[in-house]
């Protein structure tokens, strides 16, 4: 199992019926590019991305192929695909 | 999140201009204020040809599809710039250039519209990474030998195809990361010369770039919502580029300071046009007298900044 960025350090991560837990609690995953990130569900999406580190700036969020805001509630089992804007060289 | 215009459920909210949208008027909103902008700074007309540089990107494809629901001459000019990311330094890209050629074609294709594509190893032998070995410019990374022949041939295909302007899709991001990097040399030439207009002088076309006010989010936003398929995968020789650089750095300005980078940009745009830029004031002397209040120099017309502060204070009633 890939372990989550957030909770590397503190904890064990464990599968419950197929989804990701951390001490028994689901998970929500963020994925960016090849980068998966684990997050407790309940949070927004904003606090959410504070949390991992992500510019909310940088980042457009999307599950089931929906753009979801900033003040999305995560639950339990979302997978949130985030899209990079920045481009340029 | 409620859309400001019907009350469904939004899909953009924009923070700099307080305004949350729904998928329906967000398509809507972005043409409109692309034509605002196209007539603001008098870019061009519906009678006049615009040949649209693109390049698979968001931003070049989506100006593109907008400039045609505006109803536009808009043809588009693809350059073959022969980038593989198999080729590049960490060797595991894609073949970038193939494949942005090839969701360019596929958005004419669907629209109907007119694509020019040239490629550079064509018409002059060598593909752009070869070009920046052979002639030792860009210390190592092609960007700059990129640049300089984009600019180039754009003008060149814009001239001689008869175009009476071509149009970039620069986005605010784009332009306020230029802006804060020149700011930052006090690259006076450069600073002057940046703008949403580039006008034709001898043997160059005139340059526009109508989306010089939308976020890059807000490009990559539209794209998504109108299932316009882009090149997503970064340029293979981007990785770590100054450009890339600065608007991290402006984005996390702009997590805590909604509509900075617009304001940045705008005050600039703003100066410029006043003429504000690089002429030496004699401030020690710009109007000052005496406020008459305290006597302390003041440039407002009636009392100083502290002694209307401290006026204001007075005249709140105290419980």
């Amino acid at each position: 199992m890939r372990m989550s960025q957030s909770y590397r350090e503190e904890g064990t991560l464990s599968r419950q019926d197929g989804r990701i837990t951390f001490r028994g609690v689901p998970l929500v995953k963020l994925i960016l590019r090849n980068k998966e990130y684990e997050v407790k569900p309940g949070m927004t999406l904003l606090s959410a991305l504070q949390k991992i580190n992500i510019v909310p700036e940088s980042v457009i969020a999307t599950r089931d192929g929906e753009m979801i805001l900033d003040d999305e509630i995560l639950k339990d089992g979302d997978v949130v695909k985030l899209i990079a804007v920045i481009s340029g060289g | 999140m409620k859309c400001k215009k019907c009350g469904a459920k939004a899909s953009v909210n924009m923070r700099q201009h307080k305004l949350a949208l729904c998928k329906e008027h967000y398509l809507d909103w972005v043409p409109e204020q692309t034509e605002r902008f196209i007539k603001k700074y008098e870019m061009f007309g519906h009678h006049e040809k615009v040949l649209v540089a693109v390049s698979g990107g968001k931003d070049s494809l989506g100006l593109w599809d907008i400039l045609n629901r505006l109803g536009y001459q808009a043809d588009g000019l693809y350059l073959g710039l022969g980038i593989d990311g198999r080729r590049s330094p960490s060797g595991d890209g894609i073949d970038y250039s193939h494949e942005s050629q090839r969701l360019t074609q596929k958005f004419a294709d669907a629209r109907g519209v007119k694509l020019h594509i040239v490629d550079i190893e064509k018409e002059y032998g060598q593909p752009i990474p070869i070009l920046s070995e052979i002639s030792h410019r860009g210390h190592g990374k092609p960007c700059s030998v990129c640049g300089l022949a984009k600019r180039h041939e754009m003008n060149r295909i814009a001239r001689d195809l008869g175009y009476d302007v071509l149009a970039t899709g620069h986005n605010l991001d784009d332009e306020a990361a230029v802006l804060f990097g020149n700011t930052l040399n006090w690259s006076s030439e450069y600073l002057l010369r940046q703008g949403p207009v580039l006008p034709a002088s001898d043997g160059l076309a005139r340059k526009v770039k109508p989306l010089c006010r939308f976020y890059e989010r807000e490009m990559t936003a539209y794209c998504l919502l109108r299932g316009i398929e882009y090149i997503y995968e970064e340029c293979p020789f981007a990785e770590g580029s100054q450009s890339i650089y600065y608007k991290e750095l402006l984005n996390q300005l702009e997590t805590t300071r909604p509509g900075a980078k617009l304001t940045f940009y705008l005050r600039f745009l703003e100066a410029r046009k006043r003429g504000d830029l690089f002429i030496e004031q004699d401030i020690a002397h710009a109007h000052l007298h005496p406020c008459p209040r305290c006597g302390q120099p003041t440039s407002t017309a009636d009392l100083c900044s502290f002694c209307r502060m401290i006026e204001k204070v007075n005249s709140v009633p105290t419980s």
